[in-house]
């Protein structure tokens, strides 16, 4: 038998379809002139699997296939942003004036790309109504290094390095304490109250001479903004400490407030959760960091200046501008690939577009909350801002959990929301609909949730077996951690 | 708005719904001293035909390396990347996935992976490797972290060869107080001089091969002698392409390798996004950061693939992960490991040789060229000049006439005095005999005209 099933191909690992004599691209033949190598030439065997270019496409095609995407359906990872990646914005990353320039040529060749990023510095610095920028860092949790590691270095300059704790709430994302620790903070867990927000009596006791400051995820990761947020930042500066904000929630306030008149020192702005540039799988992201007055000296380097009408880049750490710079997170000058895309979805909404962003995605979260109030357990009372935190209350007295609820959804042709995040809410389900789903898509959506819930009462053991429309189904995650396989190996026979 | 699907009517049939007449209700939560709808000095939405506009004309003020000579590298390098590799990044189920959480409905994602890292692993010489980094100096600067981690040692020594920036990186991401990194640029080295500087408390010896001025080195004698007093051997590989002539960084003795994987799929793009590849011993597979993806069955007993070993990430450890990244790059990981099964064995081989016999074209006129001293003994696709002028002066005339003719080495540096005249020159297999023409005669007009 074929091991297909209908459109979705059994399909083979590339070393077990493709051959070491086979190639997919013609090239000139060389012409074996005597090598330069010296004693580290080698013409050993490497092992690489070779396709033909048809066997290529069907070998991806296939795989493809076999993946949810944000294009063929509804995807609401709360916390997660999958709203919808404009075409436009990969054209444009692909025009050859920014995707064939090499990050070390001469500036005076590469003025329109130091004009791309001074561009999209003043929008974001704009949008979020702070002092200075730094674009360079490869992805938020890098983003929330970087804002850190200027926290650490204004310390460093006050001679306050005495001031070694990190308050973080408990609903935080984990690359938050992560980061703090990685710096060689001492992290300190704050609580949450009854109502999803920060305990400000408990953040209140938590601060004492060790205070370094605080890092705030604002809209929470339970789809709440933080209403104490102004008296946080002011208690936080009286007190010599720094205000971070995780920017991950961006989306919900973009273009309705600025996030400098919250008082945060600095926020990563995840370019694309926000700013619609493609999660590809897994990245590549882009976390350009807005600072303050307060630590705009000490951003890394390398920085875009307009001097005399001309861009210049300010890259070596001896430069006076860069006197306080902390360094250099990493070689070159950040993801331009996803500054164009970035710039190119800002341009295109302008700041009336990107209200209504904000807008129609704390719009969509809230009629998703109405409508389901009554089937699935909302964790907190009142309005959400852009997703909606669910408890598993509602499966109590079931069998069903909340793995169960998600892995059915699948069945049902959606991928689940993003669940036992945040840890604060038994079996939490963040549901984050974004502006870029139609209410109709959202109308089937609540549809098929109410039914799955219905069926929860009298058909959970279904649940238990759920997904079985899948290319695969439940995986084993244990045997896959304890016995680990992490690449292929050819198999050799066995002895006779 | 394009973009937004809600019309006028669902956003009032919606309100309803919910029981509000005005959309800022449901910003109620936010404080009343935080002005809300604030004025932006921005402009307002624009159509698909402005955005092309405006940005077709920003781009169109840099000079790109399909308009002229090109012999840049330095860390970033030109290949030709076949069409078909952009054509499959592009599908949705690629693009626009997410991190592949839901093995059931992710397994495209969740197999190239699997298939990326034994590539990666094959290539390197080494047992196992993640499912990528954001780029080389990043990997570079997590492999010293890990190394540290690994030998519980806090002092670290950079080749003197080491790109700068990355130095830079490393110095940046893990010195604290109790952490001593060496690192003294130059570009007279012979890698056996590092054995005199191995002591008992040495975590790890970072080098950089080919280094940052195209030198090539046997790293067998160095290896060993890490290995004898406990230190760890990181390799970095700034360019992959070397790997198709070069011995494996694994093969050598290396304890842990990180490469900029840019050269295979992933066009210059001014230096992002890119890909770190990092790979590493079995022995040492839990101390490695970032993500990876390993097999195993499902319930019906199928083979499938899953993210693994996640007790080491930020998302269960928190405070006590190995690392505090998040996310892989994904989709450059994608580009490369099409453009590598494209090319096979036999095609990587072929690419790499290619580069090789470039650089050694273009080596062969510098040498009839009074006043410009190549300092290499070896080099693969790269190599470094010393020219008669200083090269930042060089390579702005050059340009000024057409031609990228390469890197200051100064560029790079923040004390620059003994190195002005040094010039990082790199070559591939999309250099034509008119390509070193124009370098040579030109070079001879911008330093003797």
């Amino acid at each position: 038998m074929s091991n297909n099933r209908g459109l979705d191909h059994d399909e083979k690992l590339l070393f077990e379809v493709g051959d070491i004599s086979k190639t997919g691209v013609d090239l000139p033949d060389p012409e074996n002139i005597k090598n330069m190598l010296g004693s580290s030439c080698s013409d050993t065997e490497i092992g690489l699997a070779g396709l033909s270019e048809p066997e290529t496409l069907r070998h991806y095609v296939r795989l493809s296939r076999k993946n949810y995407s944000i294009d063929a359906g509804l995807y609401p990872l709360g916390s997660c942003t999958m709203k919808h990646n404009p075409r436009l914005n990969e054209k444009m990353a692909r025009l050859e004036g920014f995707s064939e320039i090499h990050p070390l040529q001469p500036i005076s060749t590469c003025q329109g790309a130091l004009e791309l990023i001074d561009l999209i510095s003043t929008w974001l610095k704009e949008l979020t109504g702070m002092a200075a920028i730094t674009m360079t860092p490869k992805a938020g949790a890098q983003g929330e290094l970087c804002g850190m590691m200027a926290i650490k270095q204004a310390l460093i300059f006050k001679k306050e390095s005495h001031r070694k704790v990190v308050l973080v709430p408990d609903s935080a994302h984990g690359t938050n304490p992560a980061t703090a620790a990685f710096l060689g903070f001492d992290v300190r867990t704050i609580k949450s109250t009854q109502e999803g927000l920060i305990d400000f009596e408990d953040f209140k006791e938590n601060i004492d001479e060790h205070f370094a400051g605080v890092m705030i995820t604002n809209p929470n990761t339970c789809g709440l903004f933080e209403s104490d947020i102004v008296k946080i930042s002011e208690l936080t500066h009286k007190s010599g400490g720094y205000l971070y904000c995780d920017g991950a929630n961006f989306n919900a306030v973009v273009g309705k407030l600025k996030p400098g008149d919250l008082g945060i020192d600095a926020m990563h702005i995840n370019l694309h959760k926000t700013f619609s540039t493609p999660h590809g799988g897994g990245g590549p992201g882009s976390g350009p960091v807005v600072f303050s007055k307060r630590l705009e000296n000490f951003c890394p380097t390398p920085l875009v200046k307009k001097i005399n009408g001309k861009y210049d880049l300010i890259e070596n750490l001896d430069n006076k501008e860069l006197s306080n710079s902390f360094g250099r997170l990493n070689v070159f000058h950040g993801q331009m690939g996803m500054f164009v895309r970035a710039m190119s979805y800002m341009l295109s909404h302008g700041s009336d577009g990107l209200r209504q962003v904000a807008e129609d995605a704390v719009l969509n979260a809230n009629y998703l909350r109405e409508s389901l109030s009554m089937h699935l357990t909302p964790a907190f009372q009142g309005y959400c801002m852009h997703e909606i935190l669910f408890s598993d209350e509602f499966l109590n007295d079931t069998n069903v959990e909340t793995l169960d609820f998600a892995k059915a959804m699948i069945d049902e042709g959606y991928h689940p929301m993003t669940i036992y995040f945040p840890l604060v809410i038994h079996g939490a389900l963040l549901v984050e609909p974004t502006e870029t789903e139609s209410k109709q898509s959202l109308d089937h959506f609540i549809e098929t949730l109410k039914g799955l819930v219905a069926r929860v009462k009298n058909d959970s053991d279904s649940f238990k077996e759920a997904p079985i429309f899948t290319p695969i189904r439940r995986l084993d995650e244990t045997q896959a951690a304890r016995k680990p396989i992490l690449r292929w190996r050819e198999e050799v026979p066995a002895k006779a | 708005m394009r973009y937004l699907p809600l019309t006028n009517e669902d956003r009032k049939n919606m309100k309803e719904v919910i029981g509000i007449t005005d959309v800022n209700q449901l910003f109620a939560s936010v404080p009343n001293n935080v002005p809300l709808d604030p004025s932006f000095n921005l402009p307002d939405h624009k159509t698909e035909m402005e955005v092309g506009r405006i940005l077709s004309q920003i781009a169109g003020k840099n000079i790109n390396s399909n308009q002229v000579p090109f012999f840049l590298g330095a860390g970033a390098y030109k290949h030709h990347i076949p069409a078909t590799v952009d054509h499959i990044i592009q599908r949705s189920e690629f693009l626009t996935s997410y991190t592949p959480y839901q093995p059931e409905i992710s397994q495209g994602t969740l197999q190239y992976l699997f298939e990326f890292q034994t590539q990666v692993s094959l290539l390197t010489g080494m047992d196992v490797s993640n499912a990528s980094m954001y780029d080389g100096s990043t990997a570079s600067a997590e492999a010293v972290s890990m190394a540290k981690r690994i030998t519980k040692r806090n002092k670290v020594i950079l080749s003197p060869t080491l790109h700068p920036q990355y130095a830079e990186v490393i110095k940046t991401l893990i010195s604290s107080s109790e952490d001593s990194v060496e690192y003294k640029f130059s570009e007279c080295f012979e890698v056996d001089s590092l054995i005199s500087k191995i002591d008992d408390d040495v975590s790890c010896v970072v080098v950089q091969n080919p280094d940052f001025f195209g030198e090539c080195y046997s790293l067998e004698n160095l290896s060993k002698y890490c290995q004898s007093k406990g230190a760890l051997l990181i390799v970095v590989v700034n360019e992959v392409v070397s790997l198709g002539m070069m011995k494996s960084p694994g093969s050598m003795g290396a304890d842990i390798v990180a490469c900029e994987g840019q050269s295979l799929g992933n066009s210059l793009n001014f230096g992002g996004p890119y890909i770190g590849l990092m790979s590493t011993k079995d022995k040492f597979v839990r101390q490695l950061p970032g993500r990876i993806v390993g097999e195993t069955n499902d319930v019906d007993g199928e083979k499938g693939f899953v993210l693994t070993l996640a007790t080491r990430e930020q998302h269960i450890r928190r405070e006590k992960a190995t690392s505090n990244i998040c996310t892989n790059s994904g989709l450059c990981s994608l580009a490369f490991t099409i453009h590598l099964s494209l090319l096979g064995e036999k095609g990587f081989k072929k690419l790499s040789k290619l580069n090789h016999e470039a650089a050694i074209k273009l080596y062969s006129r510098l040498e009839c060229l009074d006043g410009f001293e190549v300092i290499n003994k070896t080099f693969f696709n790269e190599f470094t000049i010393k020219l008669p002028i200083d090269a930042e002066t060089f390579v702005e005339k050059m340009a000024s006439k057409g031609v990228l003719a390469g890197v200051p080495v100064s560029r790079l540096l923040n004390k620059k005095d003994n190195f002005l005249n040094l010039l990082v020159v790199a070559s591939s297999e999309i250099n034509l005999d008119s390509d070193r023409d124009e370098f040579i005669r030109l070079a001879k007009e911008v330093c003797y005209e």
